[in-house]
C-alpha cells in the first residue's frame, strides 16, 4: 500500500529533473574537450619553458679562442685569458679548456692521426655570464686586448637569432594550438548545451505558459548547465593533471623530455577550467533559453 | 491567424466574452478551436487583427509584462503538458510557485483541490504512472488552482467517464460563479447540451454562431 501523502510536510521538488540520461553525454563531451584543452595548455607552457631554456643557455655563455703569442705557451695564454675574463663585470666564471678537450673538439674534422703535437691548436676559454647582467662581447674583447692577449670572442650571436626565432615559432605554435582547441572546446560546449536545452523544450513551454518570466526560466537552466559543465571541466582538468604529473615524474627535473619540460607549477594552469567551462555553458544555456522563449512568445 | 506560410486557420473571427461569462467552443475537428484558444492564452500571435485581454491590446503589451497576464489565465491543454518528473502535487502547485507564493500559504489548497478532482490517493504519483483520466483531472486542477480570471480548456472531458465529466463541469461552473470567465472547447455534444451554456461555433476557421446553445434551444 502506498504511503499517505502529508501536504503539511510537502516541500517543492526541483523544477528540473535531478538526473537526466541526456546530461551524461553532455558531461562526457565537455570533459573530453576540457581534457584536450588542458593538455594543450600544459604543452604550450612546456614549449614556452623549453624555448626560454634554449635562448638563455646561449645568451648565458660565450666562447673565447685564444692564440698564443711569442714564447708564451698556448696553455699559459688560455690560463691568463681565463684569469682576465673572470675579473670582467658580468662574468660569473671563466675556465680554460685543457688541450685534450680542444683536440677532442677538432677531432671530427681533422681526425686523430693529424693531431700532431707541434700543430698550433688554439685554446678555448668557456665563459659563463651573469644571467642578470651579462657582459657584452665588446667588453670581453676589450679586457683581453688590454691584457695583451690575441683572442676572438664568440658570444653565439650568430646562433642566438636563429634559436630565438625557432623558439618563438615553437612558443606561438603551441599557444595557437591551445587557443584553437580551447575555442573548439568552447564552441562544442555551447553546441552541446543548446542541443541538451532543446530536449527540455517542453518543460520550458510549460513554465512559460504557466506565467514564468523569461529570467526565471533562464536562471533555472543556466544554473543547471553551468553545474554540469563545471563537473565536466573538473573531470577534464583532473585527467590532464594526472597526465601532466606523470610526465613530470617520468622525466625527473627535466620533465618527460628535455624538449618539453613540465614543471609542477604548470599544473596550476588547469585550475580555472571548471569555471571557464561553467561560464561558457551558462552563457550558451542563457542564449538557448532566451531563444526558445522567444520562439514560444 | 496562420501557422508559418500555411493557409489561414482562423479568419473573420470577431467576438467578445463578457467578464464572468461561460461559453463552450464547438466545431468539428480542424475547425480552429485549439488555435483560437492558443491565441487567447498567448501561445500564438494573430497574423492580422487584434486581441484584447482584460481591456488591453495584447500586441501592445511589453514582453516582460506578458507572464503576468498569463498568470491570470488558466489553461487545460488537450495534451495535458504535465511535467513528468514532478509529482501530481508539484504539478498542481506549479503556477502558484511560479507566481512566487510560499508553500505554506498554498499547500493545503492544492491538497484540497487534488482531493476534489479525485486524486487524493495519487498526490505523490508521477504523471507517467497516471491513467489518461487522472492526467486530465490533474491538468484541470493545475489550471484552476490559481483562481484564474479566465479559464480556457481544450477538450477537458475527452479522457474521462461521464461521471467525472459532470464533476469537472460542475467545478467549472463553480469557478464561473466565483467570477472566472470560462471558455471550453469541446466536441462532447451531450455535455454542451446538458450544460445549457452559450456556444461559439467554429467551422473551417470561421465563427458560425455565437451565443445560442442550439441543442438546448431545440430541446426546450
Amino acid at each position: 500500500m502506498s504511503e499517505m501523502f502529508d501536504a503539511g510536510r510537502w516541500k517543492p521538488g526541483p523544477l528540473l529533473p535531478k538526473r537526466d540520461p541526456r546530461d551524461g553525454s553532455l558531461v562526457f563531451v565537455v570533459a573530453v574537450l576540457c581534457f584536450l584543452a588542458c593538455l594543450t595548455a600544459l604543452g604550450a607552457l612546456a614549449a614556452n619553458r623549453a624555448a626560454h631554456g634554449w635562448t638563455s643557455q646561449l645568451t648565458g655563455s660565450a666562447t673565447v679562442v685564444v692564440r698564443a703569442q711569442g714564447a708564451e705557451s698556448p696553455d699559459a695564454a688560455a690560463g691568463r685569458a681565463a684569469e682576465t675574463l673572470a675579473g670582467v663585470k658580468g662574468v660569473s666564471e671563466a675556465r680554460a679548456l685543457e688541450k685534450e678537450k680542444a683536440e677532442a673538439l677538432l677531432e671530427p674534422w681533422l681526425g686523430h692521426e693529424a693531431l700532431l703535437d707541434d700543430l698550433p691548436i688554439p685554446r678555448l676559454v668557456a665563459v659563463d655570464l651573469d644571467p642578470k647582467a651579462p657582459a657584452r662581447a665588446a667588453a670581453l674583447d676589450q679586457a683581453l686586448k688590454a691584457a695583451g692577449i690575441d683572442a676572438t670572442v664568440d658570444d653565439h650571436s650568430l646562433w642566438i637569432a636563429d634559436i630565438e626565432r625557432g623558439a618563438g615559432i615553437a612558443r606561438w605554435s603551441a599557444l595557437s594550438v591551445f587557443l584553437l582547441i580551447a575555442s573548439a572546446a568552447g564552441a562544442v560546449i555551447a553546441f552541446a548545451t543548446r542541443a541538451a536545452m532543446a530536449a527540455h523544450r517542453e518543460t520550458i513551454e510549460v513554465l512559460h505558459l504557466s506565467g514564468a518570466q523569461a529570467s526565471f526560466v533562464v536562471r533555472l537552466f543556466q544554473a543547471r548547465f553551468a553545474q554540469a559543465a563545471a563537473l565536466a571541466g573538473l573531470f577534464g582538468a583532473a585527467g590532464a593533471t594526472i597526465i601532466g604529473a606523470l610526465a613530470r615524474l617520468a622525466g625527473g627535473g627535466q620533465g618527460l623530455t628535455p624538449v618539453l619540460p613540465v614543471a609542477w607549477i604548470d599544473l596550476l594552469a588547469v585550475v580555472p577550467t571548471p569555471l571557464l567551462a561553467a561560464l561558457v555553458a551558462a552563457v550558451a544555456a542563457r542564449l538557448a533559453a532566451r531563444g526558445l522563449i522567444g520562439e514560444l512568445a | 491567424m496562420r501557422y508559418g506560410r500555411a493557409a489561414e486557420v482562423l479568419r473573420d473571427v470577431n467576438f467578445a466574452l463578457a467578464p464572468g461569462s461561460f461559453h463552450f467552443l464547438t466545431g468539428p475537428s480542424g475547425a480552429g478551436k485549439s488555435s483560437l484558444l492558443k491565441l487567447i492564452y498567448l501561445a500564438e500571435r494573430p497574423s492580422r487583427g487584434t486581441i484584447e485581454l482584460f481591456g488591453r491590446d495584447v500586441e501592445a503589451i511589453a514582453p516582460a509584462d506578458r507572464p503576468f497576464l498569463r498568470r491570470r489565465i488558466g489553461v487545460v491543454f488537450q495534451e495535458f503538458k504535465l511535467l513528468d518528473h514532478l509529482s501530481a502535487f508539484d504539478n498542481v502547485a506549479l503556477p502558484l510557485r511560479i507566481a512566487g507564493g510560499k508553500p505554506e500559504a498554498y499547500r493545503h489548497d492544492v491538497a484540497e483541490l487534488l482531493a476534489w478532482v479525485g486524486l487524493k490517493a495519487r498526490m505523490h504519483a508521477l504523471p507517467p504512472t497516471l491513467s489518461g483520466g487522472e492526467k486530465q483531472r490533474l491538468a484541470i486542477a493545475r489550471a484552476v488552482v490559481g483562481r484564474p480570471d479566465i479559464l480556457l480548456a481544450d477538450e477537458p472531458t475527452g479522457n474521462v467517464d461521464d461521471a467525472h465529466a459532470l464533476r469537472i463541469l460542475k467545478l467549472f461552473v463553480e469557478l464561473n460563479r466565483l467570477g472566472t470567465t470560462v471558455l471550453i472547447a469541446s466536441h462532447d455534444e451531450d455535455l454542451v447540451a446538458r450544460s445549457g451554456q452559450p456556444v461559439l461555433h467554429l467551422d473551417k476557421g470561421r465563427l458560425r454562431a455565437f451565443g445560442r446553445n442550439v441543442r438546448t434551444e431545440g430541446a426546450s
